[in-house]
């Protein structure tokens, strides 16, 4: 298995794993935003990596107006990863948001402090 | 198709979608309930005209701006879509002639004009997820009603509703990435986004790891999204401090469409590549399904909170649907697909009802509830109505899906199966009976004293689902044929 | 009027009741008077059904598919004629002795009882014009439900308690089972219609017949069949005559009656002979009527003593239906009717002696007999009609179900019928002699001044007690219904 060619996926994989443990095993939950937002660009890398063609170049037809003999890059996976890039920017932020409102209800944004509270006013 | 019907898939989301900035912009509550009714009920009648399409003339597409599929966004409406367009706009319509009061009551009146631009936005991707028939383009709506679920469930009055919605926030992210992780995967291998398109090249690829993976990540990603046993946990807390309109709109629409994608993309997209019985999909299905049905019916018995008991009992009902497609066989699917109708209706109704209650009570515990029969009759008789159905008693919705997917069952030969379905379902009796206990045969204590009947817009729509979970019970023929008809559509795809 | 106007008529008439009872219930009269005049047309319309049937018509009637391919039929045949006239017949009576009783007795919530109880008697209706078992499946459940909150009449805990062990035993067994053999049905019939000679013939075999109508026979949880048993003592905390309407008008009658049904139009009795079906069926009826009967023995509670007494009585019914042969199958048909009349005038005479004397242990009634001698003369009667002695309804249903037995050569079962006779006369002589013979206690003195009970309640236990004797001298009509049963002549 030729590692070097493969290195994009790899990274993917770390990237993905590294986040889900940030987001599993963090109490703090600004960290744990942090996690997911690097979860998520772990399947950014992914995305644009399959749309990666060997010696491709941009898919833009040259000055010549000819595309003959040219060997492009696939768009489509990079033109669907900038809307997944636009909605992992508005789960960040809303997510932020809340939790900009939990310090303001709890007084905290540890996980294990918050649930003391909820389960003293249960 | 002809003239403004042509366009009818669009519009069904197009309208929800633009209406939601005018409301911001106009930043009046009333303004903003007044057009999110519209909207709800015009998408009803898109929703029942489309109904009536595909009956009439079978599965249509619609090609988004003119681009012929596979390169552009097919909207493709069979039988299964139309069904569950009309379930999501049914809920979502007689919600929203309940919200006013409710919206008054549990969010503070400079924020209430965000919740109906939230409410409209969640039913555009409810609607967008049904009816497209890209991989990819259902991603997008399904970030859109996710992201709008999050709102909604945080302006619940209680603080703990901020941490519920965190918390769903970052399950249905991790659970939305799974599932974008496995359409990139099917992508790498077929070169399309377009179902109809996977479908047909899948089976060639099937015995790749890829597409396995791609199969796993899918089944966990949209598992987490349906709140599927065990990956339930955002849900109890989610519904119970959801402000009361959004819980019911959710507990109606949101899993259900969840389960629509299930077996839009698990049996109709990898259905013909025969990986769901070459890996033992359906039999964790099923195993899941039957733990939830016991586990999650238990646990909703010893709730004091009586939002989170029918939560829970959520979780539970969602295990009878996937129990029925485990057993992939037309009637095990056309009860399942029922289901999501039959269930749609009545916790919807009950969850009305409750917030009913949370408006002239304040609480929602059972202990809060003690007598409540006597103040709130007409309320409370619809709880009863619902709640029998949630058991599955004959002329209700609840039986027919019972009785169907004890038929499936059966004609599987699977007899220690029926038990359980049967067995499970008196767990139900439990959890309705001790509502019925409190709410009637306990005197009214002086902190009811001045709790008066719902107002007149909330018992309509309350007794609007009520009445449908039993004229649907009493007459099923015409929810059950569809569901049946749905079902051959699908398990047409499936390899055997 | 044609038969299937009559048959709709026979389901909507108490229900259409319900709305003037609610909207009379300030004025008590009224709201009776409501009940009664709607008792009196609905047995005017079952009367009407059966002069249709003794003309040979078959009233039927699809009210609308539920399921597909799956419709909620009426049909009436003999056997549902004889449960309509029990039903529609005994619910003015129960109303007339309700006045005397729930007044005198100074029960809340009126109004809700007679509401309920005609819904109850609606249901009850169904029940017996059921074309299908879907139909049956439905109403019973229905007839369950609504009487619910008539057992829980009074509202305290151990009301509750025991609505509790009603609705879970009738309910657990009925979704449990019953509803699992309705479907298994289905399933392998591919039709829930009732059939003379049964659906199932032809489609299985083997010990799947006997698993499933054991399905049926313990799912019918209201038929009281042991271990299922514990919610009609239970039952017992509600009003004297939601007693009588759960023991004789309607609830358990629904139970036999589901059996026979299923017995005879489902299953078939042949198909049952066949694979022996039903063998374990005269054992466990026999057992039931045997450890019924000791339990009463023990008990000194009157309504108790009652209560395991009907439970012995209902597996009479089950016990002719297992036997199978013809004659002992009409005697299940006639012991519905006669266990009818003579439970509800017991149940009357204890509910007027409570009433009266505010008595409700065996032990306290010394020489009550001759301060009521009407209401304890009806209740010997009725005992009489218990323990199968002429000139009462007992005596006719059991004479043939021992001569089915005989004549099949169920030996278990003439054992069973014999020492029961024994047993039951032990538990009801002894209250005879002592109401009559017994010398009252002496702490007796708050109550002495008691005489009988209220008129209304009066004459309705000597109407029904009337009727357990007419049934003897005149049992042509419910003969020729049971003898129909099975397309024969008595």
């Amino acid at each position: 298995m030729e590692v070097p060619g493969l290195f994009n996926y790899w990274m993917a994989i770390v990237l993905m794993m590294a986040g889900l443990y940030t987001v599993i095993a963090r109490g703090n939950l600004v960290k744990k935003l942090i996690g997911l937002g690097v979860f998520q660009i772990s399947v950014f890398v992914l995305y644009i990596t399959m749309g990666k063609i060997k010696d491709g170049t941009a898919p833009i037809l040259p000055a010549s107006g000819s595309a003959e003999g040219v060997v492009f890059s696939n768009p489509l996976p990079h033109v669907l990863i900038l809307t997944a890039i636009v909605v992992g920017i508005a789960t960040t932020a809303l997510g932020l948001a809340l939790v900009v409102r939990i310090h303001e209800a709890f007084g905290t944004i540890e996980e294990d402090d918050i649930q003391a509270i909820e389960e003293s006013e249960a | 198709m002809s003239g403004p019907l042509e366009h009818l898939p669009a519009l069904a989301v197009v309208i929800p979608l633009m209406t939601a900035p005018v409301i911001v912009a106009l930043r009046r509550p009333w303004a903003g309930w007044l057009l999110a009714t519209l909207v709800s009920w015009a998408s009803l009648a898109m929703s029942l005209l489309l109904l009536q399409q595909v009956l009439e003339t079978g599965p249509f597409s619609y090609l988004m701006g003119g681009w012929a599929a596979p390169w552009g966004i097919e909207y493709r409406v069979d039988q299964l879509d139309a069904f569950v367009l009309v379930i999501v706009s049914a809920i979502a319509s007689v919600v929203s002639v309940y919200a006013r009061k409710s919206v008054e009551a549990e969010i503070e009146p400079d924020r209430q004009y965000l919740f109906y631009a939230m409410f409209v936005l969640c039913l555009c991707g409810l609607l967008g997820m049904a009816i497209t028939g890209d991989a990819f383009n259902l991603f997008v709506f399904l970030e859109i009603s996710s992201l709008s679920t999050y709102v909604l469930v945080g302006m619940g009055r209680d603080r703990r509703a901020l941490t519920a919605s965190l918390r769903y926030l970052i399950l249905g992210t991790v659970g939305a990435t799974f599932y974008v992780i496995g359409i990139g995967l099917a992508y790498m291998m077929t070169g399309t986004l377009n179902m109809a398109d996977l479908a047909q090249r899948l089976p060639a690829m099937a015995h790749t790891s890829t597409v396995r993976a791609a199969l796993a990540f899918l089944v966990v990603g949209i598992g987490l999204k349906m709140a599927a046993f065990p990956l339930h946990a955002w849900l109890p807390n989610a519904y119970t401090h959801a402000p009361s309109a959004a819980a019911a709109l959710l507990a109606g629409t949101a899993t259900k469409v969840s389960v629509y994608v299930f077996l839009r993309i698990v049996l109709g997209v990898f259905g013909a590549t025969g990986l769901l019985t070459a890996l033992p999909v359906t039999q964790v299905l099923m195993v899941l399904a039957l733990a939830a049905m016991f586990i999650c019916s238990a646990v909703a018995i010893w709730q004091p909170d009586l939002k989170r008991a029918l939560a829970y009992s959520s979780v539970a009902q969602i295990g009878y649907i996937l129990l029925g497609v485990a057993l992939l066989s037309e009637t095990g699917l056309a009860a399942g697909i029922v289901h999501l109708f039959n269930h749609a209706v009545m916790k919807s109704a009950l969850f009305l009802a409750l917030g009913a209650v949370a408006l002239r009570v304040g609480s929602t515990r059972i202990d809060a509830m003690r007598g409540i029969g006597r103040k709130m009759p007409m309320t409370m008789a619809a709880v009863l109505v619902a709640g029998l159905s949630l058991i599955g008693v004959p002329l209700t919705v609840g039986f027919v899906s019972k009785w169907t997917l004890v038929e499936a069952a059966l004609d599987d030969g699977m007899w220690p199966v029926a038990v359980l379905i049967l067995a499970s379902s008196l767990l139900a009796v439990a959890y309705v009976w001790r509502i019925v206990e409190a709410a009637w045969m306990a005197q009214p204590g002086p902190e009811l004293a001045h709790v008066r009947e719902a107002p007149t817009a909330m018992l309509l729509s309350i007794w609007v689902l009520a009445g449908a979970s039993v004229w649907f019970g009493i007459d099923a023929t015409r929810t059950l044929g569809v569901a049946r008809l749905a079902a051959q559509t699908l398990l047409q795809g499936v390899a055997p | 009027m044609s038969p299937s106007t009559l048959m709709i008529l026979a389901l909507l008439l108490p229900l259409l009741a319900v709305g003037p009872i609610v909207l009379a219930g300030r004025y008590p009269n009224l709201r009776e008077a409501v009940s009664l005049g709607t008792g009196g047309l609905l047995i005017a319309v079952v009367l009407g059904l059966l002069s249709h049937l003794a003309d040979g018509i078959v009233p039927a009637l699809e009210l609308g598919q539920m399921l597909p391919g799956l419709a909620l039929r009426l049909e009436l045949e003999p056997l549902g004629m004889l449960f309509a006239l029990v039903a529609a017949g005994l619910w003015p009576v129960t109303i007339l002795y309700a006045i005397g009783y729930m007044r005198g007795h100074h029960e809340k919530n009126q109004t809700r009882f007679y509401a309920f109880f005609a819904v109850a008697i609606s249901a009850a209706m169904g029940v017996a014009l059921s074309g299908n078992m879907l139909t049956l499946f439905v109403f019973y459940e229905v007839l369950t439900i609504c009487t619910f909150p008539l057992v829980t009449h009074a509202g305290t805990p151990e009301a509750k308690k025991a609505g509790r062990t009603y609705l879970g035993i009738l309910i657990g067994t009925s979704i449990l089972l019953q509803l699992l053999a309705i479907i298994a049905t289905w399933s392998l019939a591919g039709t829930l219609d009732f059939a003379p000679g049964g659906i199932l013939a032809g489609k299985v075999s083997g010990p799947l017949v006997g698993v499933l109508f054991a399905l049926y026979v313990f799912g019918i949880g209201k038929a009281a069949l042991m271990p299922f048993h514990r919610w009609l003592p239970a039952a017992m905390v509600a009003p004297t005559p939601v007693s009588a309407l759960l023991h004789a008008v309607a609830v358990v009658k629904a139970g036999v009656f589901t059996v026979l049904k299923v017995t005879v139009y489902i299953f078939g009795i042949d198909l049952l002979a066949e694979n022996a079906a039903a063998d374990w069926l005269v054992w466990a009826a026999g057992f039931t009527i045997i450890a019924a009967s000791v339990v009463a023995l023990s008990k000194d509670n009157l309504k108790a003593r009652l209560a395991y007494s009907t439970i012995s009585q209902l597996s009479y019914v089950l016990l002719g239906a297992a036997i199978l042969a013809p004659l002992s199958l009409m005697g299940a048909a006639i012991h519905i009717a006669a266990h009818a009349l003579g439970k509800i005038t017991l149940f009357f005479a204890a509910g007027a002696v409570m009433v009266a004397s505010h008595k409700t242990e065996i032990s306290q009634m010394a020489g009550i007999g001759r301060k009521m001698p009407w209401t304890m003369g009806a209740f010997a009667i009725g005992a009489l009609s218990m323990i199968g002695l002429p000139p009462t309804a007992g005596f006719v249903s059991k004479w043939y179900v021992l001569s089915g037995a005989l004549q099949s050569q169920q030996m278990v079962a003439v054992a069973v019928i014999t020492l029961s006779t024994l047993l039951n006369a032990a538990y009801f002589l002894p209250i005879l002699h002592s109401a009559f013979f017994g010398r009252a206690a002496d702490d007796d003195h708050h109550h002495h001044g008691h005489g009988e009970a209220p008129l209304p309640s009066v004459l309705a236990l000597c109407l029904t007690a009337a009727g357990t004797i007419a049934l003897f001298v005149l049992p042509d009509q419910v003969l020729t219904l049971a003898g129909a049963l099975l397309g024969g002549n008595p």
